[in-house]
């Protein structure tokens, strides 16, 4: 219907000029935007089906192509913006749910740019890392709360199950499923490159897979998918999802035009069948449910590897990590409201969760003052965008961070937001063997390692300017950031000072 | 102005410290006269030592050491003493009054043991009875603060260069088998007596030199235990964690150096396997009391004194030896001046701890 047309909101530019009609455009675009007219001799496009991946134009020979924001607008109401009214009107033609893709894209806050970070100027000098040691190691689990001697009066080793990691960073869920074999297999073999963990998310290992179980942190999730003993064994820790950052309070979404042959197997569901797990773990309506499922799994893998609780940042979030904290986990992972997503509902993911600064600070704060921060470890994701992000989470109590968004990044995602349509133009967000093939593996490890690497010389750098060495000396310690523009009442939840205090 | 306590204030340093292994007693004069000698690395706002052995006579009672602002405090704080100690001896420390040291506080000292219904109902051992009944003095008597607490030994601190701090105090009355001196640059006017160093809990007194820059993070892990940063200090937030290593956890000397002055990873790899396990076990288990930044300590103790640098060693510190006597000092000019003609002088490496030990406590042990 005539009411329900809306304009495009990018529209792809062609320089005829510069076009040589090559088609590569054509092939390229799984979302069939582009096509030739034999009759004309010309590229013809459709602005309606591009999703701005700029996969065209990366693989434009005569930098033809360009895509730019439409000036077509309804009229300017600063209540009524033009986004609402699209959506009621695909709303008022469908009664469908809206859905999308990747992090919270809205206009709130980001504190991470609202922090600014120290440095050493005479009064203790600043150390240089391409001179002396800095130290970016991390064991990520619980700590004992008392040292014990053997009768011979020797420390006895009562530390429960470590993680090792090499760099401060890990990559956090993302199922097969979700993302194509070509993305696992390159977060995996990075993983163990760098000497940190990649994550299964909730869909399975795939059997390909099991040989980076030391890298590897397996998920389980309400849906259970892919679950079971051996899986269990697989990695080096166990993550049970109870929320994520994108979508808190619901659980996660597949759609069926992604769960083909391979999916299936590892998911263990039907071919071509939704894969949508359960708000809740049915065997989880409380604290003590939790506590359960920690020690079912724990004595499914014989008490050798730690226990990862992940939650999605809401409001009440310090309790219950403090709830968690008691519950056995060894690591709680706090995913912020900006964590990215293969699929959400929109309202879910643009309204509901707060921002991981802030539920960082909360919960390292509250941990301590009831002194069971050392009881688990706190691994932070939602949106770290860059070294500096990672460093200001560390010093505001965080021992590691989870990339995903970044990760995906680095192996070509260009944050369209169509995760969920399963036609990823870069081989990343899809499951259709043709555009799989087109990330390489090979070279996806490689700037995976690239992106970790440059980031760990970069937060080498910043601490060396604090006069830090080691990275522990950098968790919790929030001397090191002021606040920037912020009011008394969010420094106060940070727990930080502002800049010129 | 912000006072210490309600404002971090970084500081520069001279450290100082003497042991004579086998007990002799060494007069507070020796001290004071090489700590004078690093005059310029002070700046007159802070003065202080730590005497081993000096209250022979009272060896079995702990000897409180107080600032007060006024009589009103001294009055509560006294009635607080009566009501969970048996007060031995209480008198003013004697000392030369002097127009190099003013604002002076009232300066008492008493000689206490816990009451024996009060430490019995506390179900507290008596070290913790004693700690948790200072830390309540100095946290909520206004106007009253306890800066020594531990038996058998004494600190005597002031706002003023050390010598003069050391003259004031009449430091030449007292005699014992260690001490330890500090001499304060502080990049602001602390104006306040108790914010000078050494910082005492119970027998163990630090000195340091340096400005941590893990300072944050080593508070508010050790705040979990029960201890309380209030002078926001780099000094106090080292004795508490020494304290807690060594009183609570139960740790050796050697061991709690492996935590604070943690040796790099690279270096632990490369360890025997036992030593590569224990030394694993330490950072890992306590990776939130790792101090990095420059530092050189000196912690006195009952029974010796132990010098630790920073692992990178960002301070200077060097240990001189002549017969049974050690010295640790920031720098050589202030063991020479007592001692010209030494046996042994060398400079430790980072994180190396260099303990000293009453040659009596290691054959009791």
């Amino acid at each position: 219907m005539a009411i329900d047309f809306l304009y495009p909101e990018y529209e792809i530019k062609r320089d005829r000029d510069k076009c040589i009609c090559c088609r590569v455009c054509e092939r390229q675009c799984a979302n069939e935007a582009h096509w030739y007219d034999p009759e004309l001799q010309m590229m013809m496009c459709d602005s309606a089906k591009c999703v701005n991946c700029h996969r065209c134009v990366a693989l434009c020979p005569t930098r033809a192509l360009k895509i730019v924001k439409t000036d077509h607008t309804f009229k300017e109401n600063a209540n009524w913006t033009g986004e609402h009214i699209a959506e009621i009107y695909r709303q008022a033609g469908t009664g469908g749910v809206l859905l999308s893709s990747m992090g919270n894209p809205k206009k709130y806050p980001i504190y991470w740019d609202k922090m600014l970070i120290n440095a050493s100027q005479v009064t203790n000098p600043p150390i240089d890392p391409l001179r002396e040691p800095m130290e970016t190691k991390v064991f990520l689990g619980a700590k004992p709360g008392k040292v014990e001697f053997n009768s011979k009066g020797e420390i006895k080793n009562n530390l429960p199950p470590q993680l090792k990691l090499e760099v401060p960073i890990m990559f956090s869920a993302m199922s097969y499923g979700s993302i194509s074999y070509n993305a696992h297999e390159s977060l995996a073999r990075a993983a163990r490159e760098l000497g940190t963990f990649y994550n299964t998310g909730e869909g399975g290992l795939h059997e390909d897979f099991y040989k980076y179980g030391a890298n590897t942190i397996v998920q389980v999730a309400s849906g259970r998918f892919g679950v079971h003993k051996d899986y269990l064994n697989a990695g080096a820790a166990i993550e049970i999802k109870m929320g994520q950052g994108a979508k808190p309070g619901i659980g996660g979404h597949l759609p069926g035009i992604k769960v083909r042959e391979d999916i299936s197997r590892t998911r263990m569901i039907p071919e071509g069948s939704d894969a949508i797990s359960p708000a809740p773990h049915h065997d989880i309506y409380s604290i003590e449910d939790l506590r359960q499922l920690v020690y079912s799994l724990k004595e499914a893998s014989d008490y050798k590897k730690p226990v990862i609780v992940k939650i999605a940042a809401v409001h009440n979030v310090a309790a219950i990590a403090s709830g968690i904290a008691r519950g056995g986990a060894d690591i709680i992972a706090i995913d912020g409201y900006r964590g990215g997503t293969g699929a959400a509902p929109t309202r879910i993911r643009d309204n509901v969760g707060i921002p991981i600064e802030l539920a960082l600070a909360a919960v390292d704060q509250r941990l301590r003052e009831e002194g069971i921060r050392n009881n688990v470890s706190i691994v932070v994701g939602g949106s770290i965008r860059s070294s500096a992000d990672v460093v200001k989470a560390i010093a505001l109590g965080a021992d590691a961070v989870y990339i995903a968004t970044s990760a995906l990044m680095a192996l070509g995602c260009h944050l369209c937001r169509s995760c969920q349509k399963g036609n990823c133009n870069w081989g990343i967000a899809t499951q259709r063997p043709e555009l799989v093939r087109r990330l390489n593996p090979d070279i996806g490890y490689k700037r995976l390692v690239n992106l970790v690497t440059a980031w760990n010389h970069e937060i080498k750098e910043i601490m060396g300017g604090m006069g830090i060495n080691s990275i522990e000396s950098l968790r919790g310690n929030r001397l090191m950031l002021r606040g920037i523009g912020l009011t008394e009442k969010e420094l106060s939840i940070l727990g930080i000072k502002h800049a010129g205090e | 102005m912000l006072k210490e306590g309600q404002v971090r204030i970084p500081s520069g340093c001279a450290i100082s410290g003497i042991i004579s292994k086998s007990g002799k007693k060494i007069n507070g004069e020796r001290i004071v006269k090489s700590i004078a000698t690093m005059h310029d690395r002070s700046n007159g706002l802070g003065g202080g030592f730590a005497g081993y052995g000096i209250y022979p006579q009272y060896k079995d009672l702990y000897a409180f050491h107080v600032f007060y602002d006024g009589n009103s405090a001294r009055e509560e704080c006294e009635r607080f003493l009566d009501r969970h100690f048996d007060i031995i001896n209480l008198s003013k420390i004697p000392v030369r009054p002097s127009s190099k040291i003013t604002a002076e506080p009232l300066i008492w000292r008493y000689f206490v043991n816990p009451l024996p219904t009060k430490l019995t109902d506390s179900h507290l051992d008596e070290k913790e009875f004693v700690s948790r009944s200072v830390i309540r003095i100095n946290s909520q008597i206004d106007g009253a603060y306890v800066f020594s607490c531990g038996k058998n030994m004494g600190v005597f601190k002031a706002v003023g260069y050390p010598e003069d701090v050391g003259d004031y105090f009449r430091l030449e009355e007292y005699d014992g088998y260690a001490w330890t001196a500090h001499g304060r640059y502080p990049t602001n006017t602390p104006g306040w007596w108790g914010g000078a160093h050494p910082f005492a809990m119970l027998d163990y007194s630090i000195v340091h030199n340096g400005e941590i820059s893990s300072y944050d993070a080593n508070r508010r892990d050790i705040e979990m235990y029960g201890y309380k940063c209030t002078l926001q200090t780099d000094t106090e937030v080292i004795t508490y964690i020494i304290d807690y290593l060594l009183r609570k956890q139960k740790l050796s000397l050697k061991d709690a150096a492996s935590v604070i002055a943690a040796p790099f990873w690279s270096t632990i790899e490369n360890q025997p396997k036992a030593q590569r396990e224990k030394l694993t076990y330490l950072r890992s288990a306590f990776p939130g009391l790792l101090i990095t930044g420059p530092f050189s300590i000196i912690l006195g103790f009952e029974g010796g004194l132990m010098a630790l640098n920073d692992r990178l060693k960002l301070r200077s510190m060097v240990i001189g030896e002549k017969d049974d006597m050690v010295y640790m000092a920031s720098e050589e000019c202030a063991i020479r001046i007592i001692e010209p003609e030494l046996d042994k002088l060398w400079s430790p490496r980072g994180g190396e701890p260099v303990i000293v030990t009453l040659d009596s406590m290691k054959s009791s042990k």
